[in-house]
């Protein structure tokens, strides 16, 4: 566990951020929480509606199993308490884009309650600095609707797609101290909710977003009055949303006034916060027990299957790259850090094994320098995804072991590999047709080294005079007479001979 | 043969399917019928169409040999809270005027799956809030009934389902549907002579009824007899998976289990029952109803149910509390009413649209049930209330213990004059003293027509039972009809 350092200097001292993060995470799933409408991101305004998303008269909730299976995974996932019982409340309130006139969620019997989640701040070496952060709970919930200002001068329109959208609403303790912990703990969160696949994480399309609790207070002092930024949807931002508020708290307090209790928003643009309605005319909910929903009880069938159906989770699986296949802690946290990226690897490491015959943990380590090194820099190159990759982990475990036999030295490997990005054609096929393969001739490579060596007569007298660094510019020179396809090996091995006279 | 609008559910049935007359002779007759009784102002919305198109369905059948379905030749009446496809529904209310729903309630859909018709939609207290249908936006319903001191004071059909009673009173329909909350179709029944069952919460499908109050909101029949209770009751019943609260369980052939016989009963006497003020005819039509489950061999047993009068207060706290937050809907922004005052922001639109669309009994309960869920109030209200329901529950467990069934009057008195209680809300809500109990526990009740009070005027007696007893509700009911030999029916004035 590691004790936060980052503090605000203000005018009267040093202060003490304290966080809290209440993140949504809308439930991957092809229907809302309570009605069958889809879910699907980008459709038409108002096509994924039913007549219990609109609220028409006399139209009833149903749970949706799924929802709540990926709810139940996704506490199970943080090692929290499940509640077998829990029971859906309704929030009251008036807005356009709340058909109800009600927002179903649970206050007072959320269906997960504790549980924890390990940060680390140090990517390089993921073990050196780690803090846990406290769960508090976390309930599903509806989504609202989206209300659209920009489509007419006078009116605004409503969507409902998103009406009923199954949301989880993931609630820390106020366990963190400064923004990167903030940002570890969203970025962490976001890691294991993608490996459960109970959210897809992306949060600029709303998937996931985060109302940020920040209140300060001199070392040692009590809790602060806080504030609540909401709907703060990047990670950045969320950074930057706790450094503005904590800095503009401190210049409150040390000018002599005291923070409020409000709802703020951020603007991403100015990097700011501001007031958006303060306590006193907060909201009263109401909330009281939904009476058109049964409590929802969970049975050990149930549960037993959400358990068994849980993957590896991204720390087990870090430590397990580190022991069992030899990889760096760095390349480990690199390549766990996201489910697709653990999948992808997962599978090239599989396909490199069984196309170069050896163990995992024996190609382990050229195909994770590969991935991070050139797949990641091209990827990055062409601004894709590990998802959206060009070339598959087929081709490059074909790739990989065409390098570890020697049939393409590591510099024609990177020439193939750059083709492969352009063609989408398997490097075996690049390697044929285009007569890339290394030689390790003998015979072919001393007859270049011989007209190099004619070529240059200058320099092979001033080698042969003890000017041994020359011994690189003739293998430059070899190479570039073979077209890079010489294998460097036996060219070292056949100009030091050669050399020697 | 006696007038075709004479006949009840089951006489309907038979005489279709044997043929004795056409189920379109039956659709004519009651449309007839119904265009001659607007001064009742039971329906708010006449479908003759409706009805003659399934009477076609039901001869065309008839002529090809094919099995009758178990409703055709019947046509009924539909409470306007039951959302009818293409059809205006409006819970008797302003903000809901002009809406037509794109989808058939659950129920409803039932009954025209059987073979049932449809008259028309039948007014009823706004959002099913009242006891005297004098709260719909649609004007009040006139009971058929009169009182036999020679004046004509229209008097109040009861309520909500008061278009339901009107209706089947007058032989304007044979049968109809209700809902049932606190007592919205025990006492309309009881003041009109008819019969009116409110089956166990969850036996009937809640999907596309306008919601007043969720957790106690219960449909049921209303009908000339116990008989015909059954059969539409049957055709309503069944598990529905879009609603939550739905029971999955077989519907029981009731008609089929109907028997007058009690012997072997325990039929239990609730003394809370015996409130003070209570009309004497009251108490002397419950001692006779004693007398009358003796006679079908019942022994009666004195039971008590200790927390029976905190039901109506702890009801009024729920059902308003459900009902403001069911009522959030009505906004104006997706359907129905929307006023928009110029220049108005959206707070103003939902102000204005709600003022303007809203009867004062429903703003009432709105604004009782916002306050009792409100920050600071909440537990002394809402969370006391419900455990109030709790130990009512419990009462009517232990009682199970010593007997099988309770009789008690359906309401303290018998129809009063239309305006004699609209000034006093909480006398108002008096009358729903013994049906609320029950509604709270979600147990099946029934009420039947006992007698006549002096001035003429029907008076109900009630039968509730355990969970999932129908059987045994109708049965006992059947019992009270078998030796109250009721027959009394309203003069048409209309």
């Amino acid at each position: 566990m590691t004790e936060s350092t980052y503090r605000i200097q203000g005018d009267t001292g040093e202060w003490e951020v304290v966080i809290g993060l209440e993140v949504h995470a809308q439930v991957t799933s092809n229907a809302k929480l309570f009605s069958g409408a889809a879910t699907a991101f980008g459709a038409e305004p108002n096509s994924q509606v039913s007549l219990v998303d609109a609220a028409m008269p006399g139209m009833l909730p149903v749970p949706n199993k799924e929802c709540i299976r990926q709810a139940v995974r996704t506490g199970m996932a943080l090692g929290a308490v499940i509640n077998k019982w829990s029971r859906f409340d309704r929030k009251n309130y008036f807005y356009a884009d709340l058909p109800q006139g009600y927002q179903i969620s649970q206050l007072y019997h959320p269906l997960v309650g504790e549980g924890t989640l390990e940060i680390s701040l140090d990517e390089k070496d993921p073990e050196a600095f780690t803090k846990t952060i406290g769960i508090e709970r976390i309930h599903v919930e509806q989504d609202a609707g989206k209300l659209m200002h920009d489509q007419h001068p006078t009116r605004s329109y409503v969507d409902l797609n998103r009406s009923g959208v199954a949301l989880m609403e993931i609630v820390s303790r106020p366990d963190m101290r400064s923004p990167a912990e903030a940002g570890a703990y969203l970025s962490k969160l976001r890691s294991v909710l993608r490996y459960v696949g109970s959210c897809d994480g992306n949060m600029d399309q709303g998937s996931m977003r985060a109302d940020v609790n920040v209140s300060v207070r001199k070392v040692g002092d009590e809790l602060g009055t806080r504030t609540e930024t909401k709907n703060v949807n990047s990670v950045r931002f969320v950074m930057q949303a706790i450094e503005f508020e904590a800095r503009r708290q401190v210049e409150v307090l040390e000018s002599g006034g005291r923070i409020v209790q409000e709802t703020r928003l951020f603007d991403p643009d100015r990097g700011e916060t501001r007031s958006m309605r303060s306590k006193e005319d907060a909201h009263d909910y109401r909330y009281f027990p939904d009476p058109d929903l049964l409590p929802l009880v969970l049975d050990d069938a149930f549960l037993d299957a959400c358990q068994a159906s849980l993957p590896e989770l991204p720390d087990a699986k870090r430590r397990r790259y580190e022991s069992d296949l030899g990889l760096s802690a760095y390349n480990a946290a690199v390549l766990t850090a996201d489910a697709d990226t653990a999948r992808w690897f997962e599978a090239l490491l599989a396909e490199s094994a069984r196309v170069q015959k050896k163990g995992e943990q024996e190609v382990a380590r050229a195909a994770a320098n590969w991935l991070i090194s050139d797949l990641f820099g091209a990827l990055n190159r062409l601004g894709k995804g590990i998802d959206e990759s060009p070339v598959s982990p087929e081709q490059g475990a074909e790739l990989l072991a065409l390098v570890g036999d020697g049939t393409l030295s590591g510099s024609l490997g990177k020439q193939v590999f750059e083709i492969m990005l352009e063609t989408g054609d398997a490097p075996g096929k690049i390697v044929e047709e285009r007569g890339l393969k290394q030689t390790s001739d003998t015979g072919a490579i001393e007859t270049v080294i011989a007209e190099v060596l004619a070529k240059n007569p200058n320099q092979l007298e001033q080698y042969r005079g003890g000017k041994e660094a020359l011994f690189g510019f003739f293998v430059g020179q070899t190479m570039k007479a073979m077209g890079g396809k010489a294998n460097p090996a036996v060219v070292n091995e056949l100009l030091k001979k050669a050399l020697a006279g | 043969m006696s007038n075709i609008t004479d006949l009840g559910v089951a006489q309907l049935r038979d005489g279709v399917r044997d043929g004795a007359f056409s189920a379109t002779e039956v659709a004519t007759a009651f449309n007839d019928a119904v265009a001659k009784a607007k001064p009742l102002n039971a329906f708010i919305v006449e479908t003759p169409e409706h009805a003659l198109a399934a009477a076609k369905a039901a001869d065309d059948a008839r002529a090809a040999g094919e099995t009758p379905k178990p409703l055709a030749g019947v046509p009924i009446g539909m409470k306007d809270l039951f959302a009818t496809k293409g059809v205006q529904t409006t819970a008797a209310s302003h903000i809901l005027e002009g809406f037509t729903p794109p989808y058939e309630s659950t129920v409803s859909q039932r009954l025209w799956d059987a073979g049932a018709g449809m008259l028309g939609k039948l007014n009823l207290d706004q959002f099913a809030m009242g006891s005297s249908n004098e709260t719909s936006y649609f004007g009040n319903v006139i009971s058929p009934w009169r009182r036999n001191d020679g004046g004509n004071a229209p008097l109040a059909p009861g309520g909500s389902s008061g278009g339901s009673s009107s209706a089947v009173a007058a032989r304007i329909a044979p049968g109809a549907t209700g809902t049932d909350t606190g007592g919205s179709i025990r006492q309309p029944a009881a003041f009109v002579g008819i019969s009116g069952i409110k089956p166990t919460y969850g036996r009937c499908s809640r999907w596309g009824v306008v919601a007043f109050a969720s957790s106690l909101d219960q449909a049921g029949p209303m009908a000339r007899d116990v008989r015909d209770c059954a059969i539409m009751l049957e055709h309503m019943a069944g598990f529905d998976p879009k609603d939550s609260t739905s029971l999955d369980l077989a519907v029981p052939k009731w008609e089929a289990g109907l028997s007058g016989d009690l012997k072997g009963k325990r039929i239990g006497i609730p003394k809370e029952y015996r409130v003070e003020g209570m009309p004497e005819e009251i108490e002397a039509l419950w001692q006779q109803g004693i007398a009358w489950m003796k006679d079908a061999g019942a022994e009666i047993v004195e039971v008590s149910l200790p927390h029976t009068k905190y039901a109506l207060p702890a009801y009024y706290i729920i059902a308003p509390a459900e009902a403001s937050s069911n009522l959030a809907r009505y906004d104006g922004v997706r359907y129905g009413q929307r006023a928009l005052p110029e220049g108005a922001n959206l707070q103003d639109m939902y102000a204005a649209t709600r003022a303007a669309g809203f009867g004062d009994e429903v703003k009432r309960r709105i604004l009782i049930g916002t306050y009792v869920l409100s920050a600071g109030f909440y537990d002394a209200y809402y969370t006391q209330a419900q455990k109030v329901r709790t130990l009512i529950a419990q009462d009517f467990e232990n009682a199970w213990t010593v007997c099988d069934l309770l009789l008690t009057p359906t309401a303290p008195s018998a129809a009063f004059a239309l305006g004699e209680k609209s000034a006093d809300p909480l006398a108002m809500y008096l009358n729903d003293v013994f049906t609320v109990p029950s509604s709270l526990a979600g147990l099946p009740a029934m009420s039947v027509p006992g007698g006549l009070d002096k001035s003429g005027l029907p008076l109900g007696l009630q039968i509730i039972g355990k969970p999932l007893d129908e059987q045994g509700v109708l049965n006992a009911s059947l019992a009270i009809e078998e030796r109250a030999g009721f027959t009394a029916r309203p003069e048409a004035w209309w």
